[in-house]
């Protein structure tokens, strides 16, 4: 079985959610059929300014193949598109208009789906909300495959992506909300699809003293892995940590991996490392006392499960309603939505001997059960063999064609109609909340 | 922190929760989201209180506003009589109508009309009155409702005010309260210091005249004879500055003993008391209730006291809290 995983950038040293989630899928799945990644030559996710070489290079064992971008990101553009298409009734052509402002666009990248999706059996695309995956789920939508990775916020709103959804042959989803938002925003539980997830490899052995000793850090902490952003809720994480440092548990610091893309407030109790490799990440896990996700938008933490996997309590955002549903469903850790929240759980986490075993070992139990690799990998090529099946039958969908095909686009007058609601009306519409069955 | 009731296989992470938010709104008395806290917290109270939007010319409105006139409302009134029907300021009409009045007159009663439309202006005045009469009440009302709303409010803050200076007051109040009992204890601690440290203070300075036995006040001879520990450090061992004293020193043991013989001779006066006591098993007290207490400072009484070794003081549960002598 040959199959392509499209991503929007790829790389070694890429550690976003979403490509790190495609490149963890790609190497697992080579190990059981012929992978090649097609990609675009960017690396910076605000310009995607073309920063590795086109063409065919190894990364870690699979091939990549990289395409130009046709264009930068104008960020006036895509933030006056954004406005309107979030915010305005707006038509069709408008969000095409804006998908194609958000980029990165890669005609190259499509005209090679194109030619030669023969050749591969099924195409996995990553992120619904990116320009190749709707251009690229329409050109080949009879093999696509679609992990969303969606989080609730507008984009999910806009006319185009009912009809990303409804057009693949398969959904992989990072969690049970995740594909409640996808089935309600695409009025229908008829999608076939799985809540997967992404694995990890955890380390048998890490080393919690290495970590100390090499950043000289003592003490309890609790640790912050991530991009250092204010949409990932970092800017509130630092006022309710300063706020409350008088009621936190006595010592308590707050320790910060990642790229820094706000200003990090100087204060004795705060620690910034920086961008560190797996190892140091996995041990500065293990020597942490919990782990903090502030992040308001998640469609799957993955260095939550790490921490689960580690036997670390989480302490995450209760306004994220997927790490507030991960929470519940593992057992393993608490949620905050305000101060005074955030300093009791904190307190709760750290000081309660009980709760802390509870959790760790409930973490440990779920990690295993739900994110280890072998499960991953198995759900990942159960529905493989399922569409395989299919194809072999000859299966006719609705439509009485063979396979899933993407809903034509309207008209000329019809993508010009300003027919569509504003995303962010119809994102409010959507069911929330944590799903607990 | 109170520990939660966990089972480390049933770990209800929703009950966690709610055990949380419960303990929060148990601190807080009521659950004010973080928004409520911050737009509370950033009121500035002196903006409510800020004494210069009050008017003291307050009574001077209420009086002006009972006493205004108000402008004369005074509608247009009409009288009718027949010239109004007929009547017209066009000759060839005016002509007209008045021939055919016969034959207006034959179809209907004008005259009715007019006497009808004459009585409705005099309603009309009347209404005129009444409404004149309302209208000022109503206004007047209006201008003393606004002025009784500022009476209201200045009274709820002029209350307010008085209310935080109530508070600061008696805060003041406690606060110099403690201070003054603080200065007290501290000063009684000074006192003992001072004379109790050996060799300084007056103890070195020769002692003031002792106060002739006479004038001491009565101390209960211990039971059994023996001296009480007040009385019996002055007979046991002299006092330094009586053994430094050469008039004394020269006093003979004939003098002393007679002394002794007076004493004994005093002493039998309040034996009665003195036995009682001792029957009683009671430790040796000072007749007077009087002079148990501390004796006020420059009593000769109390300072001879204090130079024989008996310190009241000493029971003084206030010296506990006094300042570290050592310390000053």
């Amino acid at each position: 079985m040959k199959l392509a995983v499209v991503v929007q950038r790829y790389g070694a040293d890429i550690n976003g959610g979403a490509e790190l989630h495609a490149r963890y899928v790609a190497e697992h799945l080579a190990q059981h059929a012929q992978v090649e990644v097609l990609t675009t030559c960017a690396r910076d996710y605000v310009t995607w300014r073309d920063e590795y070489p086109a063409g065919i290079e190894q990364v870690n064992g699979v091939p990549v193949r990289r395409f130009r971008v046709d264009h930068e990101r104008d960020i006036h553009a895509f933030a006056r598109w954004s406005g309107r298409v979030f915010g305005e009734r707006h038509s069709y052509l408008d969000e095409l208009k804006w998908l194609d402002a958000e980029g990165p666009k890669s005609s190259s990248l499509l005209m090679h789906l194109r030619s030669a999706r023969a050749d591969y059996d099924y195409i996995i695309f990553f992120s619904y909300r990116y320009y190749h995956a709707y251009h690229g789920v329409k050109a080949v939508s009879a093999r696509a495959i679609l992990v969303p990775t969606a989080e609730r916020d507008e984009a999910i709103g806009l006319g185009i992506s009912p009809r990303i959804f409804r057009g693949v042959r398969a959904l992989m989803y990072n969690s049970p909300e995740e594909r409640r938002l996808i089935e309600s925003v695409s009025q229908t539980s008829d999608l076939p699809g799985v809540v997967v997830g992404i694995g990890s490899d955890i380390p048998e052995k890490p080393k919690p003293d290495r970590f100390r000793q090499k950043y000289g850090i003592t003490g309890r902490f609790a640790l912050y892995v991530g991009r250092i952003d204010q949409n990932k809720g970092c800017n509130e994480l630092f006022s309710f940590f300063l706020n409350g440092l008088q009621a936190l548990p006595r010592g308590l610091r707050l320790v910060l991996i990642g790229k820094e893309l706000l200003p990090i407030p100087e204060h004795p109790r705060i620690h910034h490392l920086g961008f560190l490799d797996d190892q140091d990440k996995f041990d500065a896990l293990a020597a942490a006392d919990l782990l903090l996700m502030p992040s308001y938008y998640e469609s799957l933490s993955m260095v939550a499960l790490e921490a689960w996997a580690l036997g670390k309590p989480v302490l995450a955002n209760g306004k994220c309603e997927v790490l507030r549903g991960q929470c519940i469903r593992s057992k393993a850790g608490l949620y905050y939505e305000t101060q005074a929240e955030f300093i009791e759980t904190l307190r709760a986490i750290a000081e309660s001997r009980r709760l802390n075993a509870a959790f760790a070992a409930n973490g440990r139990d779920f990690f295993q059960r739900n994110y280890s690799w072998p499960v991953i990998e198995q759900k990942y090529l159960d529905v493989l063999a399922s569409l395989k099946e299919e194809d072999g039958r000859g299966r006719l969908n609705s439509n009485g064609q063979r396979h899933a095909i993407m809903e034509p686009e309207p008209g000329w007058l019809g993508r010009r109609r300003k027919a569509l609601r504003p995303a962010s009306e119809v994102l409010g519409e959507l069911p929330s909340g944590p799903v607990l069955n | 922190m109170a520990d939660f009731n966990i089972r480390t296989d049933a770990v209800d992470v929703e009950q966690i929760m709610r055990q949380i938010r419960a303990r929060i709104q148990a601190k807080r008395g009521v659950d004010y989201t973080e928004e409520q806290i911050q737009e509370l917290a950033n009121v500035k109270l002196e903006r409510f209180l800020d004494p210069k939007g009050v008017r003291s010319d307050l009574v001077e409105q209420f009086k002006r506003a009972r006493d205004r006139k108000l402008e004369p409302f005074e509608p247009q009134q009409y009288a009718v009589d027949a010239n109004d029907l007929y009547g017209s300021s066009k000759a060839p009409v005016r002509l007209l109508r008045a021939l055919f009045r016969p034959i207006l007159k034959m179809l209907m009663n004008a005259n009715r009309l007019v006497q009808v439309l004459h009585q409705q202006s005099e309603l009309n005045k009347v209404y005129e009155k009444q409404f004149h009469v309302l209208r000022e009440k109503n206004q007047q009302r209006d201008e003393v409702d606004t002025l009784y709303y500022e009476l209201v409010h200045n009274l709820v803050l002029e209350l307010t005010r008085v209310g935080i200076e109530n508070r600061n007051l008696k805060m003041r109040l406690e606060s110099l309260s403690s201070r003054m009992d603080f200065d007290e204890r501290r000063a009684r601690a000074l006192e003992t210091v001072v004379q109790y440290r050996p060799g300084t203070g007056p103890s070195r300075e020769a002692p003031p005249p002792r106060p002739r036995q006479e004038d001491r006040p009565y101390v209960q001879p211990p039971p059994g004879g023996g001296a009480s520990p007040a009385l019996a450090a002055p007979q046991a061992q002299p006092a330094a500055g009586e053994a430094g004293s050469g008039e004394q020193a020269g006093e003979s043991s004939t003098a002393r003993r007679r002394r002794r013989r007076r004493r004994g001779r005093r002493g039998g006066r309040g034996r009665a008391a003195g036995e009682i006591s001792a029957a009683d098993g009671a430790a040796p007290e000072i007749a007077s209730p009087a002079d148990s207490a501390t004796p006020p400072h420059g009593d000769p009484t109390g300072d001879a006291a204090m130079d024989e070794g008996f310190n009241n003081d000493e029971d003084d549960p206030g010296d506990d809290e006094g300042p570290d002598p050592s310390a000053q």
